[in-house]
């Protein structure tokens, strides 16, 4: 199937959920409402012609603004390998979106990673909890709130710089 | 009479006699000395490598530089049977409770080397998934600097622990200093 004849299913079926469709780094990408996002990517898993069953990756960012989450799924057909992008977006203060671990079952580590390092709360999550960090951490550390180095050294201050 | 040095073969260094007394038949010397010169000489030492600091370390052991020269024939892989904890490369914070685990498995005496800047101070990763350093889970003997160490300074490191073993009291460990400071990282 072709990336227009893909455009014209989704926005048939979903109609204004596909806020848009732009095509960046030579990858598809759908951008849709997150209510409807559990049902664009059931459909497009199990829908006859578009057969993405494959979720090769799924992972979050924050925009440069800072106050919305986004959380990004690649999808990949492998019978006619063909790959797109769908991502949706959630605002900082209430980031929850349905799991897909029904649709995929693959997801179930992706999504703790993007809690694990984003926040992002998967409702239906069999086992939401942290993966590669500490169950102790308290902070999310790829979100811009949060300071990328570690806060309990002492020995990086100025003085020791001469400034 | 006290001992006489003894005489080495030329660009070679044997092990020299404590300070004692000697006679037809007889040596006298203190205990803890005698006891420092054995345990400095034929420390186990338990490798925790991690990441580049460990190859350095894989070299230091190798025959070129030869860790069996300073009475390390045998590395141990069970912290159980070893008296030295050389701890070489990045501890992520995740396997500090591994690291100390393996510390408080260790029968006393037990030193610590801390190889290069990872090990010592977290070195480059200044990040949230780093322990900057692990003397902040457990007492850290001796540190060698370095991204990584040549095996020239690990060997040096070696021999700054074999000098606290040779000197250490026979009552150190048995110390209310001791416990003060094992209980400062919670251990006992």
């Amino acid at each position: 199937m072709s990336h227009d004849t893909l455009s014209e299913l989704l926005s048939k079926q979903f109609n204004t959920s596909i806020l848009n469709c732009t095509t960046d780094f030579g990858m598809r990408t759908y951008t849709v409402a997150l209510p409807e996002l559990y049902a664009v990517l059931k459909f497009l898993k199990d829908d006859a012609a578009c057969n993405f069953f494959f979720l090769t990756d799924l992972t979050g960012y924050q925009s440069a603004d800072e106050q919305h989450l986004y959380v990004v799924y690649h999808l990949h057909n492998l019978q006619t390998n063909q790959r797109i992008r769908v991502k949706s977006q959630m605002p900082i203060q209430k980031p929850e979106c349905h799991t897909v671990t029904d649709i995929w079952p693959s997801a179930n580590w992706m999504e703790r990673e993007t809690y694990d390092f984003f926040g992002i709360q998967f409702k239906g999550h069999p086992r939401l909890k942290r993966i590669l960090n500490v169950d102790e951490m308290d902070i999310f550390p790829l979100r811009k709130e949060f300071p990328l180095e570690d806060q309990t050294r002492d020995d990086k201050n100025d003085k020791m710089f001469g400034r | 009479m006290t001992t006489k040095p003894q005489s080495a073969p030329k660009n070679s260094q044997i092990v020299q006699p404590p300070p004692g007394m000697e006679g037809p038949g007889f040596f006298a010397t203190r205990v803890d000395k005698a006891i420092g010169l054995a345990r400095a000489n034929s420390l186990w030492p338990l490798p925790f490598a991690t990441s580049c600091c460990g190859i350095e370390f894989m070299a230091t052991m190798a025959s070129h530089y030869d860790l069996a020269r300073f009475g390390m024939e045998r590395l141990s892989f069970s912290p159980r049977q070893a008296d030295l904890l050389m701890v070489m490369g990045t501890i992520a914070k995740k396997m500090g409770p591994t690291l100390r685990q393996v510390y408080e498995q260790m029968a006393e005496p037990r030193w610590v080397l801390s190889v290069g800047a990872c090990a010592s101070s977290g070195g480059i990763f200044d990040t949230y998934s780093v322990l900057q350093g692990i003397d902040r889970i457990i007492p850290v003997d001796v540190y060698v600097p370095g991204c990584p160490p040549r095996p020239e300074q690990i060997i040096d490191g070696i021999l700054k622990i074999q000098e606290l073993a040779k000197n250490e009291s026979s009552r150190r460990r048995y110390s209310d200093d001791y416990k003060h400071l094992l209980n400062g990282y919670g251990i006992e």
